[in-house]
């Protein structure tokens, strides 16, 4: 494993770190688009693998950067992937919550919150693009996709019973 | 509201702040982490009340960075200063880091074989789902004319015209934070 390689990824994933308004869904887009277009360190299905991976395992979404990071560097490419991709926006946020209790009554305080949403919702839905590109998804999961976002969104049931249910019936699927 | 509440203990040791966190990683799966935190910080061992934990939750969502370890540095360095908020951190990462690399070394044996292969696809189509339905819980922050332009040209200069999101971010934040700032003031809440 060359250095070259690591300190590519800290400065592929230190970036994404501090754009990552809204949480990892908002870079997902970009992080496809550098890792499998960019820097050919995987295919699209692959990384679509990644991302399914990340989803399906405990832990924020963003560990999809320790995959890519093993994937390119071995272990120590994984431990610099994942640092890279926490400590700058954990160094923001925790610059920003000092900020915060120091300016109580500042205009700013609001018009930062409400700015930021825009933004995020706007990434959030580019990153769920970007994965069903790089997947190159077929008419079976763009129904799954839909009726997992509909019941998330209009039913109580748990993401994990849904994600149960999907491994299942795409398993039988694929034995017939 | 008041954050700043001097009801917190601050005598919480750093070993039980990775503790904590690190069953709140292993725990909780993507979108539930806040559910969990809630559970474990505000009802079970009371260190944060509800109202602070909820100006928490809001900051950390809007601030870059996974919401989980956001809300994990943010929990910690209110209760033990920024070495707190490290521990915190590093309790809600290390777990979880550690079952992905062993998933992907599965995956790298067995990820050759239709049916794995099969399983992933679907398991892909459940987390863009996911990832849809965090998308249209965001926009209730969304709801005046010049904000929900701003969304939709981000997804479109992002999601289909594939231009780069560093540079884009980069002009379109301080303009949609301009924006609330001097175009559509309104009391903060």
């Amino acid at each position: 494993m060359n250095d070259g390689r690591l300190l590519l990824l800290a400065l592929v994933f230190a970036p994404l770190s501090l754009m990552s308004f809204g949480g990892g869904q908002a870079i997902i887009a970009d992080m496809q688009h550098q890792t499998v277009d960019i820097h050919h360190w995987m295919t699209g299905p692959e990384f679509a693998d990644f991302f399914a991976l990340s989803r399906a395992a405990p832990g924020p979404s963003t560990l999809i950067s320790a995959l890519i990071g093993w994937k390119v560097a071995g272990p120590l490419g994984a431990i610099v992937a994942t640092l890279a991709i926490y400590i700058p926006s954990s160094l923001a946020v925790y610059g920003a919550v000092r900020w915060w209790h120091a300016s109580n009554d500042s205009p700013w305080r609001g018009a930062l919150e409400r700015g930021l949403a825009p933004v995020a919702v706007g990434l959030v839905f580019a990153g769920a693009v970007a994965v069903m590109q790089a997947a190159q998804v077929n008419a079976l999961q763009i129904v799954t996709t839909l009726l997992a976002a509909g019941l998330l969104i209009f039913t109580r049931i748990g993401v994990y019973a849904i994600m149960a249910a999907a491994a299942f019936v795409f398993a039988a699927l694929q034995w017939l | 509201m008041s954050s700043e509440s001097s009801t917190e203990k601050t005598s919480v040791s750093l070993l039980s702040l990775i503790m904590v966190f690190s069953r709140v990683g292993i725990t909780s799966f993507g979108g539930s982490t806040a559910a969990w935190l809630y559970r474990e910080l505000v009802q079970r061992r009371g260190w944060l009340d509800e109202e602070h934990f909820v100006t928490a939750l809001t900051i950390c969502q809007v601030l870059p960075g996974a919401n989980p370890v956001n809300l994990s540095i943010y929990v910690g360095s209110q209760l033990r200063g920024g070495i707190g908020g490290a521990a915190a951190a590093f309790g809600m990462v290390m777990p979880p880091f550690c079952i992905i690399l062993v998933l992907g070394y599965f995956y790298t044996r067995f990820g050759g074989s239709p049916v794995a292969h099969a399983v992933l696809g679907g398991l892909a189509a459940v987390g863009i789902g996911m990832t849809l339905f965090i998308g249209v819980k965001l926009t209730r922050h969304v709801r005046r004319p010049i904000p929900i332009l701003i969304a939709v040209a981000i997804f479109v200069v992002v999601g289909v015209l594939r231009w780069p999101m560093i540079p884009v971010v980069l002009v379109l934040t301080p303009l949609s934070i301009a924006v609330e700032r001097w175009l559509l003031p309104k009391k903060s809440t």
